[in-house]
Order: structure tokens, then C-alpha cells, then sequence
């Protein structure tokens, strides 16, 4: 970690986006994980993506529970409010969040720890509800912060720094995930960033939630022979199945991507997004499909990553409520407030 | 000591034993709202299982004439109608008293265990059976039957049940007809059979004009429309759950755009209390009025979060309906047993500021002030409820809405105050009241903050650095201080200058009201206060120090109240005396006059100086 406070001062040349922000911009405090960690990759991913999609730092909310993974949403857009809250419980802060404004958009950075295990449970209820957000685990099947203890996604055989060989078998987040229904899921690795950003860009532009599992090594726990996440073992074991890139509304798609190569997803907000199929017998719209190919690359020890399964006409957590367009925080009390002749007419009923 | 006034009118007790799940409801309902709407005062207690069917259930009316809101602690008549009961329901009868039974199937035995009750058989079986088709119809017939009796020998105004019938069937005019058939025939039996009416009788008052009939489930679930809440968020739990159907009926007729079916309200339910609570915080956080309704054991379970909220100082009102503990205790009996662990709810430095209400009026009043005080204090705000104030029937004055309300949103900074200011810090002390200022998402990137349950300093980083982080709990401290000013003051009675006072919170107003003035014609000098709030405000402490001996009245078998009174306030223990009632029952007058009559006659002094002539 490094302890120079960083510059506000920006490049003059830097690039800007259609928001007139640069990079800079969506950047967030210092780091404070290890030199090498995979999760700062995964943050630098984020930030590109904000400032690809340029995004507006205030509408963006970040939220995480406790953890390596969740001590990130501080690294990234400063100018967006962010909670840190309990370990493995963001979703329903984030749920709760969410219900209060729907116009904004929702990032939750979060661990295999904080997911798979303590948080479980709220993970796959936020799934349920098909909750609007982007849900990114950074997964390095490892808990770091309390020293190397194996996570519920180690898997089988893996060593621990000290010599424990986990015997049990990891919960996969993404099969897990297609098995609930989720709208949106993906796995991708944090040092390919190529893969990861138009990722990040596409999940947020979906509406409903959004996974994205990411492979993230940990280089002070699980960075060693006996790891399946240290990044040897992850650059080896490494197959892409869907190379998914996002174009904003404005650019123009068909330019830059053949026919006969791509198969695009039009998302609910009019943008698109367009699949490269790398293998062509992959449909990341038939969730049987996406279940069936996963598991035979795991059962040959590969992860397939890329935009894994992608529904569109789920229907998200406030169209499931019949909420109104206007966020519920924003109506005004004279419009919640019956008043007090409906209160007299009301308590007639109680005489 | 069970009290009787020397004429029955309109003083009495009737209780029903029935079975779970058989359909009494609605007959006991009608009883309690025909003597109500004869204008005498009515007092309402159901007794039930934690059960669906089959396990037995009684339901408690008391008709009082001096208007007492509480029991009474006797039954004059028992309307005995389940067989498993009969010989505990008996035993229960005030000397002197009736017992109803269904002798249908006569029990020649029973008659002989009390020749002190008076044991009345009306066959309400073998008269549905041969007036009605149908087993269920038979079933609901037999408790409507037992109304007609109780109308009879009570001198109920059968024209009055017949009103009520009309407007609760309304839209089945049929059911008017085949209820009123039931209520007749229980009617003229009973006027054949028996003398009646019996001293037990109601006579016509006016002493219930502008007062309803409600459970403070159902007002606090009101109260949380009226305050504007826009997102529920709740785990199913007995006795809670009444109070989130009640906002969510309400917000369905009064909240959805009828044309397009949209709501102007979210009811989540969550997948346990950790995420109901957690999404409260997040919509509070996200600038929402957001609340859930809990009970003991998802009190328990919201703990961690509880403690976030407060360290985080994000708003978050919970409804806790105290029901017996430990553990799972029993579901659906009435305690105060979560006044400490809500008082300090969660781990480290934590206080907690909590709301007492003692009936389903307060429970309306208190659901804006919980939001009010949440967002002023940014803090949690717990409401403490139990299942008598919550699912009992409750004679209260028709609540009134002050239309000029305006929600109390607390120091949230809006886009323009923040355009003013230089720099936006989290939880800096800027009006040295402890409560610093807050941003809403959304509105602001000046007003970006981060909020986290990690150390944190008064600029709103994250800290490890001692003084930074003591800077920041210092203030949290100044801020309690500031919310004593705030929760509304105790009640407190004390014209004269009695040594002796009671002190209750809660459900313990009602029977400590009616003890108060019993003693008080027995001549004892005695002071009252209710403690409405925590933390405690000042006039708390110079109540207790200005009393010789204070009888504290909870509902627990811990002396809660009185321990939250040691700890927060300089008051001797010596001073405070407590009467515990913790039996799951709701308390009746007759054991706080009982309580301190047994105290001032054990007192080192003699009796007769606490009791005057």
C-alpha cells in the first residue's frame, strides 16, 4: 500500500468522455490492500467503466460488507456516496437502498467470504428479487484479512499458505446464480482487464441484477502452487467462452463488430451490447445451455468466463413492486399524507 | 385483592373459553362492540395459543363503568364452551359468580365443584344442530348462540347487535339474517330458561362518545402512513406481523394510483430480521422515512445492524412488540422483557433511544415522533409495543391529525446548501449539539461520503488514530445528551406530598392508573409516573429523589425498568421497590394494590403512617 497522499491535479491532456471527466475523476481513495492484490485491478477496471460509460460520480452508490473486497469501494469514484456495512449483509442495504431510489444506480463490491458463506443467504434472496444492481465478487477463495482461512469457493484440494488441504467442495457463485434466476451473469478474471471493463460497462446497463464473479488472486494467502486462484494457476486454466464488449448508445455498433461473428443483446435502456462468440455453439441466452457448458469445463478443471447468461425481459424488483417512476424519497409528504378527514372516515370503521 | 363494586351494573367481567380456530372472533367481538355501543366503557383481552387450531383460547370483556383500561383481575362469568378447560375454567370464577356451559352434553359433576358458582346449561349445540345445515355453519352458529345467551342474561340490547351485524355483513345481507337467528335463539332460550338479566347487567350510559375501539398494532401501523413511511421492510414474527398487514392495508387503499395500480410505498419482506432491519438503513441512509416491526427474538437478531445504524448515525425506526422471552418464550403472552435489550441493543459504547408507548393512541402519536426523533438524531429509534397494547382490543379517545404536521427531515443538506459550503463533513460537530449534518445520494458529489462501521474521524475518514476516534464517540455522547431533551417527558401525577409514588412504563399504565386511585380511596397518599422515553429526561431523576419509596411496576421478571433507572440516574437502589408481574398475562390492577399494600405494610414504619384514616 502506499501512503503518499495522490495529486488532485490532473493532466491536461488526459482524455475526457462525453461528460467532460477524465479518468482521474473516478478515482476513489488510496489503496490499503497488498502490493499485486487482484482487487486493485478489479477497482481500475471499475474505474475505466464509470468513466467509459461516463458516468455521473453522484447518481453511482457503492456498497460493500466487510472484507478485502469490501474495503475497495472506497478506491473508486469519490464523488459518489459509498457504505461499508456489515459483513456478508449489503444486499439488503442495498435492497433498502435501492427501494428508496430507484433512479440511481447500484454497485456492490463484495468477497467469497462475504458472499458465500456469512452472506449467503441475503446474496441469493437480492438474486430472488432480481434486485437493479451490479454485484461483483472479487473471489480469491481466501480470507485474507483474517489470514488465510479457506472461503466456501476454495476448491478441493486446495493447500492452505500453512499446509491445510480443503476437503470440501466449494459453492460456485455463477452456478448457484443461473440456478436462481439471475438476468445477468458473468465471470471474468481481474487481470484481463479487456475482458473484465466492457463487463462492468454492460452489467451497468442492465436492468436487474447483475453478477459478475471475478477470479482475484490473492497474492499473501493464495498466490502459491497448492492455490487453483494464484495467478499461474488461473492463467492456465482460463477459457472465455463469450467475448462481450459494450458500445454506448450513441457509437455506432455495426462498425466496429462483423456479421456473422456477434450476436447482439438489446438492453432495457437502448443500449446494446454484442457478443463475440469465441465458440460458436454458446448461447449466453439459454440458461440450461450456460449451466451445462460451465460444468464440463469445470469438470476439466477450466473456468469459462465471459458473459456467461443474459435475460432482458425479467422483470426487476421495483416493476415486481409497482412502485411509481418518481423515487419513493422523492414523493412529497402531501402526497403520503391522507389527512385528517380521511383519518375521521377511516376511524368511522372502529366506532 | 379483587376489586367488586357494591352494585353490578355495568361492572363486570365475562370471560369465554373456547377452542382455537373454532370462530369465536367474531362473537366475542360483537359482545364487546354491542356493550360498547350501549355507551358503557368495555375493556377487551384475548388469551390465545401459539397455535392455529385445536389448542384452548379465552377472551376477557370487561365492562367498566368508571371507564379502567385494564383487567381486573377476577371473572364474574365464565362462558365455558371447551370441555378440555372446563374444570381450570371454573376454579377461575370469582365466588359468587356464573359459569356458562354448553350442556348439550350435561356434567352433573361439575356442578358440584363450586357451590359458590352458579351453573347455568344451555344446550347451544343441540340448538345449532337443529336450526342450521352444515357442520362449519353449525360450528360459527354455536358462538353466535352463546352471544344471544350473554345478551339475555347481560340485558344487551339485541336491536344494537343487530346493528352491528348489519354493517359488518353488509355486502351479505344473508349472514344478517342466519347470525340474527343464532343470537335469537340463544336469546330466548336464555329468557326461558334462566332469570334473567342477572346483576350482572348492562344499563345505557353515554361514556363512549368520541372514543374508539382499536389494537395498537393497527394505530401504529396508521401512525406510519400518517408519518409519510415509504418502505417497509419486515420478517414475519408473532406478535409484529398485525402491525405490518395494518400499514400495508392501509397504504393499498390510501397509497396506489387506482388507475395504474402503482404505490407510493414498498412492503419487502425479508428473508430474516438482519435483512428487514438492514434494509431500513439503507433507505433511511438512501433518504427515505423507512421502519420495520419486530419481536424479541428478531430484536435479538438485528442486534450487529443496530449498532451500525448507530455508529454510522443513519436513521432507523423499529417497532418492537415485546412478547415472553427468553429464547422463543411464549409467542403470544404479553412482557416487558426487551426494555434493556433495547435500551443497549448492539455491542460497544452503544444507548439506544426508545419510545414507551402505553395504548393504541400513543402508538398512532408515537409513529411520526419515532421518524421525527430517528431523522433529528440520526440515530435508531426503537418503539417498544407489547402484545397487550399491540393485539389487544383497546378503548381509546378517536386519534386526531394535526394537518400542519411537517416531517422533521433533521439537518440534511439539500443541493444549494452545499453549493454554500466549502467542505461537506460527515460527523463534525459543526451547532455543538451533538448531531452533526447529512447528505442525501443522489443530490450532490460535494456531499459524496463514504459511511462505514469501521473507526472513522469527524471529517467522515476511515481512522485508526486514537483521538480521531475518540473525537467522534465523544460527540455521539454530547448527542445522547441532547436527545434526553428531546423524547417526550414522563408522565407525572403528584399533587400532594406523598412519600409513596408508583412508576410504570408502557403497559403498565393502564392497571398502575386504576391502582393509583383505588389506593388513593383507600386513603394511601401515592404519586404516578410513567417514563415515556430513554434516555431518561431530568424530571425522571427528581421524581425518584423525591420520593421516599418508588414502586417500580414492570412486566418482567428482571426488574428491567428499574435497572435502566439504577445505571442512568444517581437515584439509591433502596428507593426504588419493584412489583414484577411476568406471567404472560396482562397485568391487573389488583397486583400493584396488592404490591404495595404488602410493601407498606412490611415498611419499617408502621403502616399507619403511610396510610392515612
Amino acid at each position: 500500500m502506499s501512503f503518499m497522499a495522490k495529486p488532485k491535479v490532473a493532466h491536461p491532456d488526459l482524455p475526457k468522455n462525453s461528460r467532460g471527466l477524465t479518468r482521474r475523476d473516478y478515482e476513489g481513495a488510496n489503496s490499503t490492500l497488498c502490493a499485486g492484490c487482484g482487487h486493485d485491478s478489479i477497482t481500475a477496471a471499475i474505474v475505466e467503466a464509470c468513466w467509459a460509460n461516463a458516468v455521473e460520480p453522484r447518481t453511482l452508490v457503492k456498497l460493500s460488507g466487510i472484507g478485502c473486497s469490501s474495503k475497495t469501494t472506497a478506491y473508486f469514484v469519490s464523488g459518489s456516496h459509498g457504505f461499508n456495512s456489515v459483513h456478508g449483509r449489503m444486499p439488503s442495504v442495498a435492497t433498502g437502498a435501492n427501494a428508496a431510489n430507484r433512479k440511481l444506480s447500484y454497485i456492490g463490491i463484495s468477497g467469497d467470504g462475504d458472499t458465500l458463506s456469512i452472506g449467503l443467504g441475503q446474496f441469493i434472496h437480492a438474486i430472488r428479487r432480481n434486485l437493479n444492481m451490479v454485484y461483483i465478487i472479487e473471489n480469491n477463495g481466501v480470507y485474507g484479512l483474517t489470514k488465510g482461512q479457506f472461503s466456501a469457493s476454495a476448491d478441493i484440494g486446495t493447500t492452505a499458505k500453512k499446509g491445510e488441504v480443503n476437503n470440501q467442495a466449494p459453492i460456485d457463485p455463477v452456478q448457484l446464480a443461473l440456478t436462481l434466476g439471475a438476468s445477468f451473469v458473468a465471470r471474468s478474471f481481474s487481470g484481463d482487464k479487456a475482458q473484465l471493463v466492457p463487463l462492468i460497462q454492460a452489467a451497468m446497463h442492465h436492468d436487474g441484477f447483475a453478477l459478475i464473479d471475478v477470479l482475484s488472486p490473492c497474492v499473501t494467502f493464495n498466490d502459491h502452487e497448492g492455490s487453483t486462484r494464484s495467478y499461474e494457476y488461473s492463467r492456465e486454466h482460463y477459457e472465455e467462452a463469450v467475448h462481450a464488449d459494450f458500445v454506448a448508445p450513441a457509437a455506432n455498433i455495426t462498425v466496429q463488430y462483423g456479421e456473422g461473428e456477434s450476436v447482439p443483446v438489446t438492453m432495457h435502456d437502448g443500449s446494446r451490447i454484442i457478443l463475440r462468440k469465441v465458440d460458436s455453439g454458446y448461447d449466453p441466452t439459454d440458461r440450461g445451455a450456460a449451466l451445462a457448458r460451465i460444468r464440463e469445463r469445470l469438470r476439466a478443471q477450466e473456468y469459462l468466463t465471459g458473459l456467461l447468461h443474459i435475460s432482458t425481459n425479467q422483470p426487476e424488483f421495483h416493476q415486481l413492486n409497482a412502485t411509481p417512476d418518481m423515487p419513493l424519497n422523492q414523493i412529497p409528504y402531501a402526497t403520503l399524507n391522507p389527512g385528517s378527514a380521511v383519518l375521521a372516515k377511516i376511524l368511522a370503521r372502529y366506532r | 385483592m379483587p376489586y367488586a363494586a357494591p352494585d353490578r351494573v355495568n361492572d363486570f367481567v365475562i370471560k369465554i373459553g373456547t377452542v382455537n380456530g373454532t370462530g369465536s372472533a367474531s362473537a366475542n367481538g360483537l359482545l364487546m362492540k354491542a356493550v360498547f355501543r350501549s355507551g358503557v366503557p368495555v375493556v377487551g383481552k384475548n388469551y390465545f395459543p401459539s397455535n392455529i387450531q385445536g389448542l384452548p383460547t379465552w377472551y376477557e370483556i370487561r365492562v367498566t363503568r368508571d371507564g379502567h383500561r385494564a383487567r381486573s383481575g377476577q371473572v364474574d362469568i365464565m362462558v365455558a364452551l371447551n370441555a378440555e378447560t372446563y374444570a381450570r375454567d371454573l376454579q377461575e370464577v370469582t365466588s359468587g359468580g356464573y359459569f356458562l356451559y354448553d350442556s348439550t352434553w350435561p356434567r352433573p359433576a361439575l356442578l358440584q365443584m363450586r357451590d359458590d358458582v352458579t351453573v347455568l346449561g344451555a344446550p347451544l349445540a343441540r340448538l345449532c344442530n337443529e336450526n342450521f345445515n352444515g357442520a362449519r355453519t353449525r360450528i360459527l352458529m354455536k358462538n353466535i348462540c352463546y352471544a344471544g345467551v350473554l345478551a339475555a342474561l347481560h340485558d344487551i340490547d339485541p336491536e344494537v347487535i343487530r346493528a352491528l351485524l348489519t354493517e359488518t355483513y353488509a355486502k351479505k345481507p344473508q349472514l344478517v339474517d342466519s347470525n340474527m337467528k343464532a343470537i335469537q335463539l340463544g336469546y330466548d332460550y336464555a329468557k326461558q330458561h334462566f332469570d334473567c338479566p342477572l346483576p350482572l347487567r348492562v344499563e345505557k350510559m353515554d361514556a363512549t362518545r368520541g372514543q374508539i375501539i382499536i389494537d395498537g398494532n393497527t394505530a401504529a401501523g396508521l401512525g406510519c402512513v400518517y408519518a409519510g413511511a415509504t418502505v417497509a421492510a419486515w420478517y414475519p414474527i408473532t406478535p409484529s406481523t398485525s402491525l405490518m398487514d395494518a400499514f400495508k392495508g392501509f397504504a393499498e387503499k390510501l397509497r396506489a394510483d387506482p388507475a395504474t395500480g402503482r404505490k407510493n410505498y414498498i412492503s419487502i419482506q425479508a428473508e430474516d430480521e438482519l435483512a428487514s432491519v438492514g434494509m431500513v438503513i439503507g433507505a433511511s441512509w438512501n433518504g427515505a422515512r423507512a421502519f420495520t416491526a419486530t419481536s424479541g427474538p428478531g430484536l435479538s437478531l438485528m442486534q450487529e445492524f443496530i449498532g451500525l445504524a448507530y455508529y454510522t448515525e443513519t436513521p432507523t425506526v423499529i417497532f418492537d412488540v415485546q412478547r415472553v422471552g427468553p429464547s422463543t418464550g411464549m409467542p403470544t403472552r404479553t412482557q416487558q422483557c426487551d426494555i434493556r435489550s433495547a435500551a443497549y441493543a448492539s455491542h460497544g459504547d452503544t444507548r439506544q433511544v426508545c419510545l414507551y408507548p402505553a395504548n393504541p393512541e400513543e402508538c398512532f402519536h408515537f409513529a411520526p415522533l419515532a421518524f421525527d426523533l430517528a431523522e433529528r438524531l440520526q440515530t435508531p429509534v426503537l418503539v417498544l409495543s407489547d402484545i397487550d397494547i399491540g393485539m389487544n382490543d383497546w378503548m381509546c379517545p378517536e386519534f386526531k391529525w394535526d394537518d400542519s404536521y411537517v416531517p422533521d427531515r433533521g439537518k440534511v443538506l439539500d443541493e444549494a446548501e452545499l453549493a454554500r459550503i466549502d467542505k461537506f463533513w460527515r460527523y463534525y460537530d459543526h451547532d455543538d449539539d451533538g448531531i452533526p449534518q447529512r447528505t442525501i445520494p443522489g443530490v450532490s458529489s460535494k456531499g459524496a461520503y463514504f459511511a462505514r462501521g469501521s473507526g472513522h474521524n469527524q471529517y467522515g475518514a476511515y481512522t485508526e488514530d486514537s483521538r480521531e476516534y475518540q473525537v467522534v464517540v465523544d460527540r455521539l455522547r454530547k448527542k445522547w445528551l441532547t436527545a434526553a431533551r428531546m423524547v417526550p417527558k414522563a408522565l407525572i401525577e403528584s399533587g400532594s406530598s406523598a412519600e409513596l409514588a408508583v412508576v410504570t412504563v408502557g403497559s403498565g399504565d393502564a392497571p398502575a392508573r386504576e391502582a393509583i386511585a383505588r389506593l388513593r380511596a383507600q386513603g394511601v397518599k401515592i404519586d404516578y409516573m410513567r417514563v415515556r422515553g430513554f434516555p431518561f429526561g431530568e424530571e425522571v431523576e427528581q421524581f425518584l429523589e423525591a420520593h421516599q419509596l418508588n414502586f417500580i411496576v414492570e412486566q418482567n421478571r428482571d426488574a428491567q425498568l428499574r435497572s435502566l433507572l439504577t445505571l442512568e440516574t444517581g437515584v439509591a437502589k433502596s428507593r426504588m421497590r419493584s412489583i414484577l408481574h411476568y406471567n404472560g398475562l396482562p397485568l391487573a390492577a389488583s397486583y400493584v394494590i396488592d404490591g404495595v399494600m404488602a410493601a407498606v405494610q412490611d415498611h419499617a414504619r408502621p403502616a399507619a403512617q403511610l396510610v392515612r384514616p
